[in-house]
């Protein structure tokens, strides 16, 4: 298959591009999906931000 | 070598504006919100591919495809299913609701603060300060392997010159994650690599006919005497599986596939990727260009390193290896010799930007290993963080670059940036990934069981390394110094072991231990912590 003999090979070949599919047809079914039951208070991304700032200071 | 100068000029002055940006837009409270972690899935997807991809995977498993044949396709199809589906999916959508539940902003913290533990945060972040320097290392060869044929300079030169630019970038800010610098680095990347792809193939008539030409090239009569010593380790052509069970079969399947394709959903750099994002919306988004970059990345490289031997051959009759003069320098005398200038030029860049985003994620993981896991949260100690966390990075960058230059007196046959990187990626699974895992999702776990899991997973490792893996063990010298052998089961029945790779020993150790663990010790933290981990997943 492909000019590859072995499919030992080009399973592999065949299976990274499957792979790609399957990531995208994943990404597009959960396009606008959350599924997050409870969002971050803003308070908490708030602090989280800040710290995070905090350590990239200090580098 | 003017060209090559102005466009790198360019390019740092590209990141330099554009790490200016992302700082100036998350300057006050309400930015955080709205700018802060804001960020368009592509350009997640992108910096954590670029963070992800480095020169190791280009230049040194690019090589290892060039020595070994497109086997490590396998390796492509895990960096994709693994690397980022599984990551994203399972690992990641949790991975940002607990860090930020837990306020954790660093991988041994997240690990810490679920276990309520600082031996695990500092042992974390000890492990990641004294092995990721080998990663980086990796790293950092493979960039010097390109500009030493890039510009037709010596290694050492070209290692202090890269080693110079490092400096540069980090004293200029490159160190902070901030992600649209990686993205603009990873948008290179993918230029770069989609115009190799395409040059490849169509210079050796198209895709079928190129796999053809590879394939008979393992047949043809002036071939035979160059690869004979690899066809006593396995080696069965480049378009085909070495033999089962060979040195050269374990090599690739352990050390190679395995050893990267399962470390990468514990790599401390890439882990916190996930806490940057905003809602599980953008991961399930991410997912799309995150696949569509590894492919463009590793497959691409696997796939033009294997072919390079046709060009190489059909110019000088000689196979990649030897007419590279190493597996490193495979892919840089490729581009150099095959590849129009202009092209080497973008590539110079893209391998630049590669390097960069996944040099400034180590040292940052590095530096925060010391200064807040270890002597800050870990030790318990408050002043001089900033100094320390400062030291240790500068620390942590020197023994990168002497490691880069030590590696490069090994034997040039070996795939020395590939082993490098496997090493610590088959490490952090080994130590880090049931810790991580059960973190995610076993509630009831003990504390007791995750450190006895971590401890199991890296001591079997390290022995392993140092004493049986007899490619790491030989060149570290300790197996041959205290038991006058490069590994202890040499001319023994257990010699086969020698070949295999220390994840395949170390890794089930982890696993084992960490359920052994999980029934023999009552977990006992407490209802209300656990219930604040896993709130809102």
């Amino acid at each position: 298959m492909i000019g590859i003999p072995d499919p030992a090979i080009w399973i592999g070949y065949v299976l990274a591009i499957l792979s790609v599919i399957a990531c995208i047809v994943y990404s597009v079914k959960n396009w606008n999906k959350s599924d997050d039951p409870a969002p971050d208070a803003p308070e908490r991304e708030i602090n989280w931000e800040k710290e995070e700032d905090k350590i990239n200071e200090m580098l | 070598m003017l060209g090559s100068i102005i466009a790198f000029l360019v390019y740092l002055f590209i990141v330099t504006y554009l790490g200016y940006l992302g700082f100036k837009h998350t300057k006050n409270a309400s930015d955080y919100l709205v700018g802060g972690r804001q960020i368009h899935p592509l350009i997640m997807a992108l910096s954590y591919g670029a963070t992800f991809i480095s020169t190791s995977a280009i230049v040194g498993f690019g090589g290892a495809a060039g020595t070994l044949g497109m086997g490590l396709l396998w390796l492509t199809f895990l960096n994709i299913f693994v690397g980022i589906f599984i990551a994203f999916v399972i690992f990641g959508k949790r991975t940002r609701k607990m860090g930020h539940n837990l306020d954790a902003h660093t991988f041994p913290e997240l690990l810490g603060n679920r276990f309520q533990s600082k031996f695990i945060q500092g042992f974390a972040g000890i492990i990641i300060f004294l092995f990721m320097p080998i990663y980086a290392a990796a790293v950092l060869k493979g960039g010097t392997d390109f500009i030493q044929s890039h510009f037709g300079i010596t290694y050492e030169i070209s290692l202090l010159f890269f080693a110079a630019v490092v400096a540069l970038y980090v004293w200029m800010g490159g160190i902070k994650g901030v992600m649209y610098t990686d993205a603009f680095q990873g948008i290179i990347m993918f230029a770069a690599m989609v115009f190799l792809l395409i040059f490849t193939y169509n210079k050796l008539g198209g895709v079928v006919s190129a796999h053809e030409q590879l394939g008979a090239l393992y047949q043809n009569a002036d071939v035979q005497p160059q690869i004979e010593k690899m066809v006593k380790g396995g080696f069965r052509g480049w378009t085909n599986m070495p033999a089962w069970g060979t040195p050269i079969w374990w090599s690739l399947v352990t050390t190679i596939v395995m050893g990267v394709g399962i470390g990468v959903l514990a790599q401390p750099q890439l882990v916190v990727r996930f806490m940057t994002v905003k809602s599980n919306r953008e991961l399930n988004r991410a997912v799309l260009s995150g696949g569509i970059f590894i492919i463009m990345m590793t497959g691409v490289a696997f796939i033009v390193g294997a072919l390079s031997n046709v060009s190489f051959f059909s110019e000088s009759g000689k196979i990649a290896i030897a007419a590279a003069g190493g597996n490193d320098k495979i892919i840089p005398v490729f581009i150099k010799t095959f590849v129009p200038g202009w092209f080497g030029i973008i590539f110079f860049l893209a391998l630049i930007a590669a390097a960069m985003s996944t040099l400034s994620s180590q040292f940052h993981a590095m530096g925060t290993a010391i200064g807040r896991d270890f002597y800050q949260k870990s030790l318990q100690k408050k002043g001089n963080t900033i100094l320390i966390t400062r030291m240790s990075m500068l620390l942590a960058i020197i023994l990168s670059v002497v490691l880069a230059f030590l590696a490069n007196k090994l034997d040039a046959s070996m795939q020395i940036i590939a082993t490098g990187t496997a090493l610590f990626f088959g490490l952090c699974a080994a130590a880090f990934l049931p810790a991580y895992l059960s973190a995610l999702y076993v509630r009831n776990i003990s504390t007791k069981a995750i450190i006895a899991g971590m401890i199991a997973g890296f001591s079997v490792g390290i022995f392993c390394i140092f004493f049986v893996h007899e490619k790491e063990a030989a060149s570290l010298q300790l197996c041959n110094l205290l038991f006058d052998k490069t590994s202890i089961v040499k001319d023994t029945a257990l010699a086969k072991l020698a070949l295999v790779d220390p994840i395949i020993f170390s890794f089930p150790a982890s696993v084992l231990t960490t359920i052994i663990g999980y029934f023999v010790w009552k977990n006992k933290l407490s209802e209300e912590h656990i219930k604040h981990c896993f709130g809102g997943i």
